[in-house]
C-alpha cells in the first residue's frame, strides 16, 4: 500500500516536472495549428493539453466543433463566432475579443474524426483539473466509462492536485481503469485490479475487456476480482429481490390490514373488503379531479388530501353496511360471507354505473415518481413511500388497538360480547365503529394502491383473495401475524418469480398456503388453549 | 342391500321431483323437434339450450348442497370441479375435431399447432376415446377432491378456513389454466367443437338428446343424493354439521365421512360440467373464477340448503332471473344479484324450500306435542325453535 | 399397598404423572389417577383445576406433554385419536349437552348404537330387530320413550342431558366420562340423574365431574379432588371435604 502510494507520488512529480519543463506558451502552440497537417495538429493538441492551462478548454471545444480559424494575414489563430456575414474573433487562450472580420479574411482550421477524438481525450484530461468540482467529477466519470492509456498521465496529474475526497476517489478509479490498458508494471496493474474490484458492476466491463490481452501472471488476480464483483452483484440482486418482495409485501399488507380487523378481529368474512379499497382509490381520483379543476398548484398535496377523504368515505360506507346488514349476522360467519359478497357486487356495479367500466387516470405527485440508486440497486420513490406508508398505518393501528380506550373496548367486545355489554360498553356502537375503522383503513390503502394499480371497478377483486390469504396465513386476530404474513408472502413470491415466472410463482404460493393451513390450521401466530367444545 | 339403499331414497318429494325431471326430459325435446316453429307450443332451440344450461347448474348446486347443506362444509371451490369435468369433456370434443380444424392437423388441436407444439402432451392421451373421457369426468374432479380433502379433513381445517382454502384452490387452478403452456388452450379454452360420438354437436337432434341427458342425470344424481342423505350415513353427516365433536366421540371417523361426501359431490359437479360444455360449446378458464363458485352458493342458499330439492329450484330461478335481467336491464343484474344475496341471508336463511319445510315441520311438531300432552302428563317441555344449524 | 405394576394391571384407566401446558400455563401438573373396573368415581375441583382438560386427554382431544395414559393395562391412549378411543369403549358426555338437535330422539340413539361405523357400513345400514329392541330399552332407561319421535332440539335441558347419557349407553362403553351432568337441572331431575348414573355404574365404570356437592353426596362414592392440575385429596366425600387443603382450595371459596 505504502509502496503504491510512493510510486504514485513519484510518477506524479515526474509528470508535472516534464510538463513544466516543456514550459510552452499555449498561445504560440495554437498559432502553430495554422500550418499543421492532421498529424501535426494531433501532436499540438496534446501539447496544448499538456500545458495544463484550464483557459484553453473553450478553444479546444471550439476546435472540435470546427470554430477555430486563422487569420490569413498573420496566421494568428482565433476562435470565431458567426455574426451575420462576419465573424467575431476571440483569443483562444485569454478569450479576449479580437474584433470582427469578414468571413473571407480567415480560414477555418479543418478537423477530422481522429483529431476530434484526440481533442476530446485532451479535454477529458484538462477538465480533470477544472476549478469546477462537478466538471472534474464528470471528467473522471467519462474516463471511467471509456478508459484509455493516454488519459493515465492526465489523471495522475489531476490526482496530485485534487483535494476533494469524493472526486479524488473517483479519479483513483479512473486511474485504475486507464492503467490496466497502459504499459505500466505488473504490480501497479495488480493494485489497479484491486481498486476496480471495489467498483462493482461498472468495473466488470473493464475487467472483461482486458481479460484477453492482460499479462498471464495477472490472470488469477483478474479472475478473483471478477468473481468478487459477481458475488457482490449477487448480493445486490438478493437485496433487490428482498426489496421487491417487501414492496409487494407492503402492498399485500395495505390490502390486508383492514381485513385483519373486519375478518381477523371481528370474525366477519368481509368479501366487500376489496370494494372498500376500490372506493378509496376512486376517492383519490375524485380529489385529484377537483384539484385539477380548481387548484392545480395543490396537485402534489392531492394524496395527503385524499387520505382523510378516503378514510371518511369508506368508513361511512362501512358503517352503513354494518348497521344495515352485518349486525344481524353476528355468530354466523359463513352467512356474512354471502351477504358481504352481495354488498360487493352492488358497490362494484354502482361504481361502474357512475364512472364507467374503464380505468380512471390517477396521477402520481412529483415526489412519488422517479428513482434513486442505492448501492447496486434501484429504488423507485413510489414503492419506497408505499412501504413507509403501509408500515405507518400498521403501527398506527397497533397503537389504536393496544393503547387506547377504544381499542380496549373493541377487544373486550370481540372476546366476550355479553360480558363487555354487561360492563357498560355499548357493543353495537363498538361493532359499528370497528367495522367502519376496518373499512376506512381499506380506503386509505386504496389511496396508496391507486398509485401503482389501475383504478377500475374491478380493482378490489384482484386483492380480495390475496388479502384473505395474508390474514389466514398470519393467524386470524393477530395484527403482527398479518405484518409477518404479508412481508413473507411478498418476499417468497418475488424469490419464486425469477425461476418459475410470475403466474406459476403465485400458484405455488397459493398451494404452499393451502398446505401450510393443513399444518397449522390457525395460521402462523395462533394461541394454543384448552380445546373448545363443538 | 343396494336395492334397499335406493328404495329408501324414493321419498314422496323426491319421487315427484324425479317424475317432473323425467317428464321434462321427454316433453321439452319433443316440443322442440316435433312441433313447427309457428306452433304456440314450440320450444325454440336457444330456449332449450338455455334450459339445458340451467339443469347443469342445478346439478352443480345439488352437489354443493350435499357438502354444505348436509355436512356443513361451505366449499367456495365447487366451480373448479365443474370446470374440470367440463375440460375433460372439452378435451374429448377437441380430439373429435380431427383434421377439420383451421390448421388441418389430424392429431393436434388448433391451439397446439398455433403454439408450435410438435406432439400431443401425455395428458391428452386417451381423450379421443369416449369411455375414457367419461371416466375422467368423474375421476379428475374426484381425485382432486380426494387429495384436497384428505389433507384438509385430516388436519381438521374447518369452517371459514376451509372455505378460504377451497377458494384459493379454484383461484390457483384458474391462474394455471390461463397459462398457455399448461396445454389446455390458455385464455381461449377449448371451443369450435364438431361432433360428439359422431353426431354433430350443433344439430337439433344432438341438442335435444343432450338436454334430455341433463335432466336424466340430474334425476339420477338426485336419487343418489337422497339415498345417501336418508341412510344412516346421511344422519351421521347431519350430525357432523351440527355437532362434529359429538360424532367424533361416538367413534366415527369424521374425516372419512367428510372425504366421501366431498368426493361424491365433486363427481356430481364434474358430471354437471361435462354436460354443460357441449351445450354451450365452450369451456375456458373463466369457469374457475372464484366468483362463479360463490354464485353457486347463492343458488343453493336461495333454494334452501339441506333440502336437495331447494338447490335445484334455486339454481333454475336465479339463472332464469339472470337471463331475464341481462336481456332486459343489463345494468341492474349485479344490483339484483347482490340484493338477492343480502335479502336471502337476512330474511330467508333457510331458503325457499327450507322455509316451507320448516313451517310444515313446526306444525307437525306442535301437533305431536299436543298429542303427547293429551297422552300423558309429561314434564312440560318447551317447544323451542329448532336451533339454527350453527354456521 | 399395592405395587405400581399391580395397580396398573388391575385398573381400567391408569394415568401416571401426566402434564400438559398451554402457552406456559400448566393446565395439568403431574396428575396421576386410577379408575378400576366397575367403579363410580366423582371428581371435584375449583374452576381451572384441569377437570375438563383431563377428560380431553383421556379421550384423545388433547395430547399430554408428558406422562402415561393407559387403558385396560395395555392400550396407550396418547397414541390414539378420539374416534379410536371411542371405539375402544370410552364414552364422554360434554359439559354442555351435545345432541344432534335436527335429529329425532330415536335417530340420535340409532347413530350412537355400537355398530360398524365405516362409511359404507353406514350407507347400507338397515335397522335390525335386535337394534330396535336395544334402542327401546335405552329409551326406557333414560325415560324418553314418549318423546322418541321428536326432534332433540325440542327437548328440555334435562332431557337433553339424559338423551346424551342414553347415547353413551348405546355406545356400550367400558368407561363413561360425565362432565357436570346436573348443571342447570331441577332438584327432581338431579335426584333422578343420580339414580340413573348408579344404575349405569352397575355394568361399567363411570367418572363424574361435578360441582354440586349435594349430588356427589347422593352418589355416595369415592371422590377425587383436583386443584391446579394435580390431585389434592382422594377418598370418601366426608374424608375429602374435611381435608384442610380441600377446604382452603375449594370449599372455602
Amino acid at each position: 500500500m505504502l509502496i503504491r502510494f510512493f510510486t504514485l507520488v513519484f510518477l506524479v512529480l515526474a509528470f508535472t516536472a516534464t510538463s513544466f519543463a516543456q514550459g510552452a506558451d499555449p498561445k504560440s502552440l495554437f498559432d502553430q495549428l495554422a500550418d499543421a497537417n492532421f498529424n501535426a495538429a494531433e501532436k499540438l493538441v496534446a501539447d496544448i493539453a499538456a500545458t495544463g492551462d484550464p483557459r484553453v478548454v473553450p478553444a479546444l471545444e471550439a476546435f472540435a466543433s470546427g470554430d477555430l480559424y486563422f487569420r490569413k494575414a498573420d496566421k494568428a489563430v482565433f476562435v470565431g463566432k458567426e455574426q451575420g456575414s462576419e465573424l467575431a474573433l476571440t483569443d483562444p487562450v485569454t478569450a479576449e475579443a479580437a474584433g470582427e472580420v469578414a468571413k473571407g479574411a480567415v480560414t477555418k482550421i479543418r478537423v477530422n474524426n481522429n483529431l476530434r477524438r484526440a481533442i476530446r481525450a485532451a479535454l477529458g484530461g484538462l477538465t480533470l483539473m477544472s476549478p469546477d468540482r462537478s466538471a472534474r467529477l464528470s471528467a473522471a466519470d467519462a474516463i471511467l466509462r471509456s478508459p484509455s492509456a493516454e488519459a493515465l498521465e492526465l489523471v495522475e496529474a489531476a490526482l496530485a492536485q485534487e483535494t476533494d475526497a469524493e472526486v479524488k476517489a473517483r479519479m483513483e478509479e479512473a486511474r485504475a481503469v486507464s492503467l490496466l490498458s497502459s504499459d505500466r508494471s505488473i504490480d501497479e496493474k495488480r493494485a489497479a485490479i484491486e481498486t476496480i474490484a471495489g467498483l462493482g458492476a461498472g468495473g466488470l466491463g473493464v475487467l472483461n475487456s482486458v481479460a484477453g490481452t492482460i499479462d498471464p501472471s495477472l490472470k488469477p488476480d483478474l479472475d478473483k476480482a471478477i468473481a468478487s464483483i459477481q458475488n457482490a452483484q449477487q448480493l445486490w440482486n438478493l437485496a433487490q429481490n428482498v426489496w421487491y418482495g417487501m414492496s409487494l409485501g407492503s402492498v399485500l399488507l395495505l390490502a390486508a390490514i383492514g381485513l385483519a380487523i373486519t375478518f381477523g378481529v371481528m370474525g366477519i368474512i368481509n368479501m366487500a373488503h376489496g370494494e372498500m379499497v376500490m372506493l378509496g382509490a376512486y376517492s383519490t381520483f375524485m380529489v385529484q379531479q377537483v384539484i385539477r379543476d380548481n387548484a392545480p398548484g395543490l396537485f402534489d398535496w392531492s394524496l395527503a388530501i385524499a387520505l382523510p377523504v378516503a378514510f371518511l368515505v369508506t368508513g361511512a360506507v362501512g358503517f352503513v353496511i354494518e348497521r344495515g346488514v352485518i349486525r344481524f349476522l353476528y355468530g354466523r360467519p359463513l352467512e356474512t360471507l354471502l351477504a358481504t359478497w352481495g354488498v360487493s357486487l352492488i358497490l362494484q356495479q354502482a361504481i361502474r354505473t357512475i364512472f364507467g367500466p374503464t380505468n380512471q387516470e390517477v396521477g402520481n405527485p412529483s415526489w412519488m415518481s422517479g428513482s434513486f440508486p442505492l448501492g447496486g440497486m434501484t429504488i423507485t420513490y413510489n414503492r419506497m413511500w408505499i412501504i413507509v406508508f403501509s408500515l405507518t398505518i400498521f403501527f398506527a393501528l397497533l397503537f389504536v388497538m393496544k393503547k387506547t380506550a377504544y381499542g380496549l373496548n373493541m377487544r373486550a367486545v370481540t372476546q366476550n360480547r355479553r360480558m363487555a355489554s354487561s360492563m357498560g360498553i355499548r357493543t353495537p356502537w363498538v361493532d359499528a365503529l370497528t367495522f367502519a375503522l376496518g373499512s376506512g383503513i381499506a380506503g386509505i390503502a386504496g389511496v396508496a394502491l391507486s398509485q401503482i394499480d389501475n383504478v377500475s371497478p374491478n380493482l378490489g377483486q384482484s386483492y380480495i383473495i390475496d388479502s384473505f390469504m395474508v390474514v389466514v396465513f398470519g393467524g386470524v386476530g393477530n395484527l403482527w401475524g398479518t405484518l409477518v404474513g404479508a412481508l413473507s408472502l411478498g418476499i417468497l413470491n418475488k424469490f419464486l418469480e425469477p425461476s418459475v415466472g410470475a403466474v406459476l410463482g403465485k400458484i405455488l404460493v397459493l398451494v404452499l398456503i393451502i398446505l401450510f393451513i393443513q399444518k397449522r390450521p390457525r395460521g402462523l401466530f395462533a394461541l394454543k388453549g384448552r380445546a373448545v367444545e363443538a | 342391500m343396494i336395492s334397499g339403499f335406493i328404495l329408501r331414497a324414493l321419498e314422496g318429494r323426491i319421487v315427484i321431483a324425479v317424475g317432473i325431471l323425467l317428464a321434462v326430459a321427454i316433453i321439452v325435446p319433443a316440443l322442440n323437434l316435433l312441433t313447427s316453429p309457428d306452433s304456440a307450443l314450440h320450444i325454440p332451440t336457444y330456449a332449450m339450450a338455455l334450459m339445458g344450461k340451467y339443469l347443469c347448474y342445478a346439478l352443480l348446486a345439488l352437489a354443493l348442497d350435499l357438502v354444505w347443506g348436509y355436512c356443513g362444509i361451505l366449499s367456495l371451490g365447487h366451480g373448479a370441479f365443474f370446470a374440470l369435468g367440463g375440460y375433460a369433456m372439452g378435451m374429448y370434443l377437441m380430439r373429435q375435431i380431427g383434421s377439420r380444424g383451421t390448421y388441418g392437423n389430424p392429431d393436434l388441436p388448433d391451439f397446439m399447432v398455433f403454439l408450435n407444439w410438435k406432439e400431443l402432451p401425455w395428458f391428452w392421451y386417451g381423450f379421443d376415446m369416449f369411455p375414457f373421457a367419461m371416466a375422467m369426468v368423474l375421476i379428475v374432479p374426484g381425485l382432486l377432491a380426494f387429495v384436497f380433502g384428505w389433507f384438509a379433513f385430516r388436519s381438521r381445517v374447518n369452517g371459514v378456513y376451509l372455505s378460504i382454502i377451497t377458494q384459493a384452490m379454484t383461484y390457483a387452478l384458474m391462474l394455471a389454466f390461463f397459462r398457455n403452456d399448461m396445454g389446455f388452450g390458455g385464455n381461449n379454452g377449448l371451443t369450435d367443437f364438431k361432433d360428439i360420438l359422431g353426431f354433430q354437436v350443433q344439430a337439433g337432434g344432438t341438442r335435444a338428446v343432450l338436454f334430455a341427458l341433463s335432466a336424466i342425470m340430474l334425476a339420477l344424481c338426485l336419487i343418489v343424493a337422497s339415498a345417501i342423505t336418508r341412510s344412516k350415513f346421511g344422519k351421521v353427516l347431519v350430525g357432523v354439521r351440527d355437532a362434529e365433536s359429538r360424532v367424533r366421540f361416538l367413534g366415527f371417523r369424521v374425516e372419512n365421512i367428510k372425504l366421501f361426501t366431498f368426493v361424491v359431490s365433486a363427481m356430481f359437479a364434474g358430471i354437471a360440467g361435462a354436460l354443460f360444455v357441449p351445450q354451450v360449446g365452450i369451456i375456458n378458464p373463466g369457469e374457475f373464477a372464484p366468483a362463479n363458485s360463490i354464485e353457486v352458493v347463492v343458488w343453493t342458499a336461495v333454494g334452501g340448503r339441506g333440502t336437495l330439492i331447494g338447490p335445484i329450484i334455486g339454481a333454475i330461478l336465479v339463472n332464469a332471473g339472470k337471463s331475464y335481467f341481462t336481456g332486459a336491464f343489463p345494468e341492474f343484474w349485479l344490483f339484483a344479484l347482490g340484493g338477492l344475496f343480502i335479502a336471502v341471508t337476512l330474511f330467508l336463511p333457510k331458503g325457499i324450500v327450507g322455509t316451507i319445510q320448516h313451517g310444515w315441520n313446526a306444525r307437525k311438531a306442535l301437533k305431536s306435542a299436543a298429542d303427547a300432552e293429551k297422552g300423558r302428563d309429561a314434564g312440560a317441555a318447551p317447544v323451542t325453535q329448532q336451533a339454527q344449524a350453527a354456521e | 399397598m399395592n405395587t405400581i405394576a399391580e395397580t396398573r394391571s388391575k385398573s381400567l384407566l391408569y394415568l401416571e404423572d401426566v402434564s400438559v401446558s398451554f402457552d406456559g400455563f400448566k393446565a395439568i401438573n403431574s396428575l396421576s389417577l386410577v379408575v378400576e373396573p366397575g367403579e363410580l368415581r366423582a371428581i371435584i375441583g375449583p374452576n381451572g383445576a384441569g377437570k375438563t382438560t383431563m377428560m380431553d386427554i383421556i379421550t384423545g382431544k388433547t395430547r399430554p406433554d408428558t406422562g402415561k395414559v393407559i387403558f385396560e393395562d395395555t392400550i396407550d391412549l396418547t397414541k390414539k385419536d378420539e374416534a379410536d378411543i371411542a371405539q375402544l369403549g370410552i364414552g364422554r358426555k360434554f359439559q354442555k349437552p351435545t345432541v344432534f338437535e335436527s335429529h329425532t330422539v330415536w335417530d340420535n340413539l340409532e347413530l350412537a348404537l355400537n355398530r360398524s361405523r365405516g362409511v359404507f357400513a353406514t350407507l347400507f345400514y338397515t335397522l335390525t330387530a335386535e337394534d330396535k329392541a336395544r334402542i327401546e330399552e335405552i329409551l326406557v332407561t333414560i325415560r324418553l320413550t314418549h318423546r322418541k319421535n321428536e326432534y332433540a332440539a325440542n327437548l328440555s335441558h334435562g332431557q337433553k342431558q339424559w338423551l346424551e347419557i342414553g347415547m353413551l349407553l348405546a355406545q356400550e362403553p367400558k368407561l363413561l366420562l360425565v362432565d357436570e351432568p346436573v348443571a342447570g337441572m331441577t332438584d327432581a331431575e338431579t335426584a333422578e340423574t343420580a339414580i340413573l348414573l348408579r344404575e349405569i355404574a352397575k355394568t361399567r365404570s363411570v367418572v363424574v365431574v361435578e360441582h354440586d356437592m349435594g349430588f356427589i353426596r347422593d352418589l355416595g362414592v369415592k371422590v377425587t379432588c383436583l386443584a391446579e392440575g394435580s390431585v389434592l385429596a382422594e377418598g370418601s366425600i366426608d374424608f375429602v371435604s374435611s381435608d384442610p387443603k380441600v377446604i382452603e382450595n375449594y370449599l372455602g371459596r
